[in-house]
């Protein structure tokens, strides 16, 4: 860190911005912000000063934002106005965010794709064809043949398709072979997913409700 | 310029050289001067199929090898004057002869014909190799079991990669009264498995068995229905409209009722 120092003050109009480095660990940078706070610590007395904090890359949890304004707290003068990550850029071959790759056609008989991330394939599988993903698998189309979704262990990876008729599924470690473990016949879209280590079908409505992720909705 | 067109299939029984044996047939009874190749050296069947065993001199491997020009190998059907075969070598296999020498003799027979139908052996290895290599299009035959549409599909695979852009489907043997009763898989099945366009149905029909023995395509046979089939695609082949239902106008016009009310 001899080049670029951790914490870098600049004044603007409205008040001060502090940049604080995203590449170091998280408890030198609150070190070196004490440190930074102590040393100026007659030039913060005085009005009331607006700071403007930018995180760079480095996303935080809530608790550690508070870490933050609690070393800023300590001197009276400074009102936090704002905490800001700027979002990652997106590197498609980086495994913390797995890229959602799409392909058009038909896998065949004797024929493999393989992925690292999620995989959207608009066409269909063929008994005979695999595919193999480290992330989700949806297939716009029929899955007749054979998808090993989560092949690096994930376990929460699904296997999604317009019409379920696999000859095997696979998700981490856990093999499906129906119609001898379950059967569908269902005119809706499915997943597979893994529920307590064993492998279960749904219709794709439910899938909201098992990860629970926010939608957030414009309009009323 | 002739089109060179492979029938191909995978799986070997499904029909391959009955098909190549009729369809080159037909097109010479429609008028065109037609080739037939057959590429499976060491199980030549081609020949036998057409009644002109007999007449072999020469072979592929001996035009591949150079020891006669390709004129001197052919054999002029004793049926008609347009219709000529190449056939394979009984005596070596698909090894003795390589993808280049197979592409070379086609295109040297492609400006005398306006077809040249290519019989492939079975299986997907060097000899599947050899017989794609001078065509440009390629007919796959499947029959309506599940082995042989894995198989089909494998292939369609195959030519896909090897740049032969929209390969056409014959299913053969098909039995309307098994399709009908669900023991057979229908041909709406497998089209939407295999997603190619379908280019005949040819009825499963003992007088092909009956024709292959005594070396006299079926398509001859005005009365067989397999032979109407081959007629229709050698017909579609030439780029003619001809519509796909006569195989199921035989069940009757009570069941075409019973569908039009939503019932059948």
């Amino acid at each position: 860190m001899a080049g670029k120092s951790i914490v870098t003050i600049k004044g603007v109009k409205e008040g001060l911005v502090f940049l604080l480095d995203d590449q170091c660990d998280f408890v030198a940078l609150l070190d070196e912000l004490n440190a930074k706070l102590d040393k100026h610590e007659q030039q913060f007395n005085g009005p009331i000063v607006h700071i403007f904090i930018k995180l760079g890359a480095r996303t935080l949890e809530e608790e550690d934002k508070e870490r933050i304004r609690a070393i800023f707290r300590r001197q009276g003068n400074l009102l936090i106005q704002s905490i800001e990550s700027d979002p990652p850029a997106i590197d498609p071959g980086s495994k913390a965010a797995p890229a959602l790759h799409t392909m058009t056609g038909m896998v065949r008989s004797g024929q493999t794709v393989e992925y690292d991330g999620h995989l959207l394939l608009l066409g269909d599988v063929n008994p005979g064809g695999t595919i193999r993903c480290t992330g989700d698998v949806y297939i716009l189309g029929a899955l007749r043949g054979a998808v090993h979704a989560g092949t690096e262990g994930n376990e929460d990876a699904i296997i999604a398709a317009s019409l379920m008729r696999p000859t095997q599924l696979r998700i981490a470690d856990v093999i499906s072979r129906p119609p001898d473990e379950w059967t569908s016949s269902e005119p809706w879209m499915e997943y597979a997913y893994l529920r307590d280590g064993a492998m279960a079908i749904d219709k794709l409505t439910s899938l909201g409700r098992q990860r629970k992720e926010v939608m957030l909705f414009k309009g009323v | 310029m002739g089109e060179a067109i492979v029938v191909t299939s995978g799986k070997g029984g499904v029909g391959k050289t009955t098909t190549s044996a009729n369809l080159g047939t037909a097109l010479a009874i429609l008028g065109k001067k037609v080739c037939m190749v057959d590429t499976d050296i060491g199980l030549r069947n081609l020949d036998v199929v057409m009644g002109l065993e007999n007449r072999i001199v020469y072979d592929l491997v001996d035009v591949a090898d150079g020891r006669v020009r390709v004129n001197q190998a052919l054999i002029k059907d004793k049926r008609f004057d347009e219709l000529y075969m190449l056939p394979a070598a009984q005596t070596k296999d698909k090894n003795d002869i390589s993808p280049d020498q197979v592409k070379m003799i086609v295109d040297s027979l492609k400006p005398d014909f306006d077809y040249i139908i290519i019989d492939c052996p079975a299986g997907i290895e060097q000899g599947f190799r050899n017989a794609i290599a001078g065509a440009t299009q390629a007919i796959v035959v499947t029959t309506p079991e599940n082995a042989a549409v894995r198989d089909a599909d494998r292939v369609i695979g195959l030519l896909e990669k090897s740049h032969f852009p929209s390969p056409k489907l014959i299913i053969n043997r098909i039995r309307p009264n098994l399709v009908r009763s669900g023991d057979m898989l229908d041909v709406e099945d497998i089209c939407q498995v295999l997603a190619i366009d379908l280019i005949g149905i040819v009825p499963d029909d003992e007088l092909v068995i009956k024709a292959a023995n005594s070396g006299e395509p079926t398509v001859m046979n005005v009365n067989s229905r397999a032979a109407i089939a081959y007629r229709n695609i050698a017909r579609r082949i030439l780029g003619e409209t001809v519509p796909l239902s006569h195989l199921e106008e035989k069940s009757g016009v009570f069941r075409k009722f019973k569908k039009f009310l939503g019932m059948g």
